[in-house]
């Protein structure tokens, strides 16, 4: 299955929303390349009917009752924000859907 | 970017092609917290107070899942006749998007909560359509997004934009139908009407007002076309965040133009987002993006199943209300009226104030006469809602008990309701304060009966010859005189009695 | 001031308890030795002197009024720069959250705090727990006290770093792959990875949520113990916490035995690359527990072999996710807004340059393995991996009471040497990943040096899970007869800084 491209360490870059520089794609693809060759082996089990493992323990139905808790003020939630407007985290333009 | 498209016509559109749909509906829940921090849902707080190191996606934070949430859920499921899964996760369904603090949306993918259902609505003329339902799962909203600096507050031009949390977390239901197919040219009329309906049953099951124009109801608009006579599907167009139920048949009806123009002209369908436009009735198409989206599901670790008990699902099953449809066929059947006119009621959205009018003591025709009338009139000048008038089902019931005991006619009872909705007090008080009571008192309406012949010697002579309707005239005169306070059935009996005819 | 800083967990405070010391005169004692040698090692990335000498003052107060003091009021710790404190920085080591001051405590913070634990400081780390050396941290590598050019382990070196050379008695940790036990393993000191769930992850900065679990670092059993009991226990917070007692790991530490013990050893946790110092110290450990009176069983656990490739698939599909949230638009570090560029740009650029290579490695590889046409293949599997794990383990634990195996392949090795060899760090963490996959409990303490380099040597011992109180019992005997047997507990050997 290895044989990861430059291609696609760019597209994983832009999924990952990391702006890599040119030898970092080369160096990653290298690298990615290797490290997946060597970890393919878990597909040996694909095949076997076993049953996912997704959460180390056997809970389920952990819920909370529907009451409020305090929040934090809004001088918190935004004291660490890099830029803030209007009680408002000020974020550069956002390229949506129009 | 295509803003106009020539399309074809309805009619034509439809004779070679037949629509697929499918809508996928979100709705807010009316917890009092988010779905996954105890963060207040209320409406109208000030920005980014109804946050906390959770519902901001903060480093080490953790979810813990609203317990009303999964029960919501879980009775949205059942009221959609849907099977409710014996487990489930939640899934992270990953991309960026500025708005959503983690940068991935905690939601379900492969097992949703609910799946497996159907809703059945009713068209206009009162026949039956049956929506299959594909799945109901849980998840939680976005943040809010200003756009600042744009010329119109939108994104496209904006120098900057500023972020409220406050929404962020908030638990949404997300509703989706299997394909809705053999709907023909009543597509667009069985999208609204699906969309109506599951806005009743949310109500009507109290998990949130779903208010559309809140936002706390969005609908997405799939649609497509296949060849008369073809059962494959063809390429869909998804139309985004749909606001009203004017707009969902709208934006379906120009897909399916649109769609038609495309595929008559050789052309292909592209697979995209869609915005619809209220002021046009039009869908524009949405960023192209370069890449399919990749949304790199997987179950959310941090949270554990949801195994919902067969148990609690039955206790849950058996503490449903009844469901708006059977309803509104059962008092149709009560108030003995026709499908049109239950419609026009519904939506009027009158079915409540009416029923709580009755309640009060009124009977079922004035209640409606009231409600569907002077009311509705009211609210549609002032651009609310009835449940909005200053005005309780129990004034009204009040006010018909006023005219049943004669205590009021028809024209005196408007004046009252009128009084009550310009803040004048209850009825009563509106009575006492405009001193609006018929005159029962027989002498002075006697008083006014004589006068009345003794100025239309004309008239009463014709009466008296037996033109026996002649005497709304002479009614007409008593009730000026008495500036409306008579009641007419008294007074005309009074003048057919003076004048010596039998009435 | 050299007694003070020597003293175990438990002695300190039996002497503020009974007033032989004052919380005040420990806590200065410890913030000297760090003023005195921290240049050199780099333990901590940020001491929080005034904030330590509060605490210790309130100790002191509380104890002049005659209230009850807790097992460990008073005792110095050096919290590792992962878990988030009111107040005060937490940066996990990375770039991308320097400058940031959490508006909340974890819950392990908050435990800490109402024991009456005082919390000196936050210890280097590899970047977001990534790491077996250390050498990942954005603001410079830790020394190993034993030689100050080997890495202390990792991700948490920082904490077994200020264990070793005695800048605190205690230390906090957190092992997703091995980063409790590896670095204690090769400074010669003690850690232990809880039962997942036993310890709350709230306030805990996420690698790979399904494998992080907190926990106790110390010198010596008994104190890991003290401080398992004061962290561990369910928190409402978190979903994945264990709704059950604290399983009785301060009285197992104070009744060490293996007499009639069932211990398993397994076939796959040796072979090539191991060293050979090691694995003669390991086999000398064994030989002591037969002679403590365990009985020692051959295991076979074949899926073991498949752990670390599962672990990195799972781990960085995790990461991937779970670092997306540092976007640059709410807290930490934004890059590159100069009013042209849009937030996606902005994102990426932040992203780019916070992160260091091995968090990128580790996103670039987690969002391929869920990226889809890839995710059954490498996702699904290695889940699929992990039940298999899970069942060796449970068929081992129906013959054994524990499992040993040495913590780490081999000591520590020179900073620099793994650095751009990823795969070759990965092998660091082969003892210890399995236990992370299936969630149940280990402990490394020191069984001796490597006559080859004279560097010191872990032992593991594993437990099932919420049976944490057996790592401790067999822990204390294999302890108290090294101890016995050498003459001084290991860390005497340790060059002095
Ligand atoms: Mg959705
Ligand atoms: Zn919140």
């Amino acid at each position: 299955m290895p044989g990861i491209t430059r291609e696609e360490v760019a597209h994983l870059a832009r999924l990952a929303r990391l702006e890599l520089k040119p030898e970092e794609l080369d160096h990653f693809a290298g690298q990615l390349d290797d490290i997946i060759g060597a970890v393919a082996r878990v597909s040996e089990v694909a095949d076997q009917d076993v049953p996912p493992t997704s959460h180390p323990l056997p809970l389920t139905n952990v819920m909370r009752a529907d009451e409020v808790r305090p929040s934090l003020t809004p001088e918190q939630a935004l004291s660490c924000a890099p830029a803030q407007e209007q009680q408002r985290f000020k974020v550069p333009q956002i390229l949506g859907e129009e | 970017m295509t803003t106009t498209t020539d399309l074809v016509s309805y009619e034509d559109a439809l004779a070679s092609y037949d629509p697929v749909m499918g809508l996928e509906v979100h709705v807010e829940l009316g917890t009092k917290t988010k779905m996954f921090c105890g963060c207040s849902t209320a409406l109208g707080a000030e920005p980014n107070t109804q946050t906390c190191p959770v519902c901001l996606g903060m480093p080490g934070s953790l979810p813990v899942v609203n317990a009303t949430g999964v029960e919501s859920a879980v009775r949205i499921g059942l009221a959609l006749n849907c099977e409710i899964a014996e487990w489930c996760r939640f899934a992270r369904k990953n991309y960026f998007y500025p708005d959503m603090p983690k940068n991935f949306q905690t939601s379900q993918y492969d097992e949703p909560i609910a799946f497996n259902g159907y809703l059945d609505v009713q068209l206009e003329d009162g026949t039956t359509f049956r929506v299959e339902i594909e799945r109901a799962h849980m998840e939680e909203d976005t943040g809010k997004s200003t756009h600042v600096g744009g010329a119109t507050g939108r994104i496209h031009g904006a120098s900057h934009s500023l972020l409220d949390y406050n929404r962020a977390g908030i638990p949404l239901i997300e509703i989706v139908t299997k394909p809705i197919v053999g709907a023909g040219e009543r597509a667009p009329e069985v999208a609204r009407a699906y969309v109506a309906e599951l806005r009743e049953l949310i109500k009507a099951l109290g998990v949130s007002e779903a208010r559309m124009e809140m936002g706390q109801m969005r609908c997405d608009v799939n649609l497509s076309l296949m060849p008369k006579g073809s059962d494959k599907f063809g390429t869909r167009s998804e139309t985004k965040n749909v606001n009203s139920l004017r707009s969902v048949e709208r934006a379906a009806r120009f897909e399916i133009q649109r769609h038609a123009a495309v595929l008559s002209g050789g052309g292909t369908i592209v697979q995209e987002t869609r915005h619809f436009h209220e002021d046009t009735g039009s869908t524009t198409s949405g960023r192209v993006k370069e890449e399919a989206e990749d949304y790199r599901y997987f179950p959310e670790p941090d949270l554990v199943p949801v195994a919902p008990s067969r148990e609690w699902v039955e206790q849950l099953r058996a503490g449903l209300p009844e469901l708006p449809l059977a309803r509104r066929n059962r008092l149709r059947e009560d108030w003995d009226i026709s499908a049109h006119d239950m419609q026009a009621i519904l939506n009027a959205g009158a079915i409540e104030p009416i029923v709580a009018t009755i309640d009060a003591g009124a009977d079922a025709a004035s209640a409606r006469k009231w409600w569907m009338g002077e009311l509705a009139r009211t609210a549609n000048e002032t651009g609310t809602s009835l449940d909005a008038l200053p005005i309780t089902p129990e004034q009204v019931a009040r006010v018909t008990a006023l005219v049943a005991e004669g205590s009021l006619n028809d024209k005196l009872a408007r004046q009252v309701i009128e009084g009550v909705l310009k803040g004048e007090g209850t009825p009563d008080e509106v009575v006492e304060k405009r001193g609006l009571k018929v005159v029962s008192d027989e002498g002075a309406l006697g008083a006014a009966v004589d006068e009345a012949i003794a100025g239309n010697p004309g008239i009463a002579d014709k009466i008296r010859g037996g033109k026996v309707q002649a005497a709304g005239a002479l009614v007409g005169a008593v009730m000026k005189a008495t500036r409306g306070q008579a009641d007419a059935a008294r007074v005309k009996e009074l003048i057919l009695q003076k004048l010596g005819v039998e009435g | 001031m050299t007694d003070i800083i020597k003293l175990t967990a438990a002695e300190i405070a039996e002497k503020i308890a009974s007033g032989e010391l004052t919380a005040v005169e420990v806590t200065e004692a410890h913030l000297a030795r760090i003023d005195a040698v921290d240049e050199k090692v780099h333990a901590f990335l940020h001491i929080d002197r005034e904030g330590a000498l509060a605490q210790a003052r309130a100790v002191d107060e509380k104890r002049e009024r005659g209230e009850k003091l807790g097992p460990l009021a008073g005792v110095p710790l050096a919290l590792k720069d992962i878990f988030t404190t009111e107040g005060i920085p937490t940066t996990v080591g990375s770039k991308i959250l320097e400058g940031w001051i959490p508006p909340y405590d974890a819950t392990l913070t908050k435990k800490l705090k109402a024991a009456d634990v005082v919390i000196l400081g936050k210890t280097n780390m590899d970047e977001f727990a990534m790491g077996s050396s250390t050498e990942n941290s954005a603001f410079g590598p830790t020394g190993n006290p034993w030689d100050l050019t080997r890495i202390p382990g990792g991700s948490g070196g920082g904490s077994s770093a200020a264990l070793a050379s005695y800048q605190a008695p205690l230390a906090i940790g957190t092992d997703t792959g091995g980063s409790i036990r590896q670095p204690a393993a090769v400074t010669g000191t003690v850690g232990v990875k809880p039962t997942y769930g036993g310890v709350s992850r709230y306030g805990m900065v996420a690698f790979s949520s399904s494998l992080d679990q907190g926990g106790p670092c110390a010198r010596t059993v008994l104190d890991a113990a003290l401080l398992h009991e004061v962290i561990a226990g369910h928190d409402p917070l978190d979903s994945t916490s264990i709704d059950a007692p604290v399983p009785p790991v301060v009285e197992a530490a104070r009744n060490g035995s293996v007499a009639g013990m069932r211990v398993g050893v397994v076939k796959q946790f040796r072979g090539e690359g191991y060293q050979a110092g090691v694995l003669q110290r390991f086999d000398e450990a064994v030989t002591l527990l037969k002679e403590l009176g365990a009985e020692i069983v051959e295991l076979d656990c074949p899926s073991f072999d498949l752990a670390l490739s599962a672990y990195y698939l799972i781990a960085p599909s995790e990461c991937s996710s779970n670092l997306a949230r540092f976007d640059g638009l709410r807290y930490g570090l934004r890059t590159g807004d100069d009013g042209t560029r849009s937030a996606e740009e902005v994102t990426s650029l932040t992203r780019e340059e916070g992160f260091g290579p091995e968090v990128k490695r580790r996103i670039m590889l987690g969002t391929y393995a869920l990226s889809s046409g890839y995710y059954d293949a490498y996702y699904g599997s290695a889940q699929k991996v992990r039940t298999l794990i899970t069942r060796d383990f449970e068929k081992s634990f129906e013959k054994v009471d524990v499992i040993v195996s040495p913590t780490t392949p081999t000591t520590a090795f020179p900073i620099g040497e793994r650095a751009d060899d990823p795969m070759a760090m990965y092998l660091a963490d082969l003892c210890t990943i399995p236990t992370n996959l299936a969630g149940n409990a280990a402990m490394s303490l020191p069984c001796g040096l490597a006559p080859e380099d004279n560097l010191p040597v872990g032992l593991q011992i594993i437990a099932p899970a919420m049976q944490d109180d057996r790592l401790y019992k067999v822990g204390a005997a294999v302890e108290a007869a090294f101890v016995e047997k050498w003459g001084h507990p290991l860390l005497e050997e340790a060059p002095s800084l």
